[in-house]
């Protein structure tokens, strides 16, 4: 499966789109990158004069890349237009700060795909391979809700 | 194990998932996991997957399409274990 292919799918665009590449998909887990450039619009507000990425940023990214993207990919690339994406719940543990212009890594592992819930286990790196954000993540990727 | 037994266990997976604790102290048979217990669809496959663990079942699609209140989780509950 085109890789690319799942990106262009995406249900999010710019100023909210948060998957650069992915590196690689299979049936238990996928890896995908993104860089966070300076001139997003939350580094004015967060924090004054000393931008930092927020953890709901790191979230979402950590969503999209590790539940979404690994969603399409089970779906079998094949998101329909009644397709629903809604992100249900998340336990995170953010460890370093992430600055702008770091390049993040995020690797999910799947826990369970059933009855259209998402389940994954997720984790962010740095460039440095530090790992900066982990936790679980679910998600409803379904026709109906 | 008879339906007071079951129902009872059935409570104790629920508990975590449903914020309404009022109509949780209340639960009958009658009791709608969505409308009664405002316990949403993710938390749903859940509850499900929970029961599956307890009673040692498999629930299929179909069977989790009705699943929407204590009676037919019961009904299924007693149906597969009766299989097994």
């Amino acid at each position: 499966m085109e890789l690319q292919n799942i990106i262009a799918q995406l249900p999010y665009s710019k100023p909210f789109l948060f998957v650069d590449e992915l590196l690689q998909a299979d049936e238990n887990s996928i890896t995908g990158t993104y860089t966070y450039h300076e001139d997003l619009d939350f580094y004015k507000g967060h924090f004054k004069d000393n931008p930092v990425t927020p953890g709901v940023i790191l979230t979402e990214t950590m969503a999209q890349i590790g539940m979404v993207c690994l969603g399409i990919y089970l779906l079998g690339n094949e998101l329909k237009k009644d397709t629903v994406v809604a992100f249900t719940s998340a336990d995170m543990q953010f460890l370093k700060p992430v600055y702008p212009n770091e390049k993040v890594t995020v690797t999910s592992t799947k826990i369970f795909f059933r009855f259209g819930k998402l389940k994954c286990e997720a984790i962010m790196k740095n460039e440095a391979g530090q790992e900066v954000c982990k936790g679980i993540i679910a998600g409803m990727i379904t026709t109906k809700l | 194990m008879n339906k007071q037994e079951l129902i009872l266990k059935l409570k104790t997976i629920i508990k975590p998932y449903t914020t309404n604790t009022e109509a949780f102290d209340n639960l009958t048979e009658e009791t709608d996991f969505i409308n009664d217990l405002s316990i949403n669809s993710a938390n749903l496959v859940d509850i499900v997957l929970d029961i599956e663990e307890t009673f040692d079942v498999v629930i299929d699609n179909t069977d989790m399409e009705r699943m929407l209140d204590v009676k037919t989780a019961v009904e299924i509950i007693e149906t597969k274990l009766a299989a097994k």
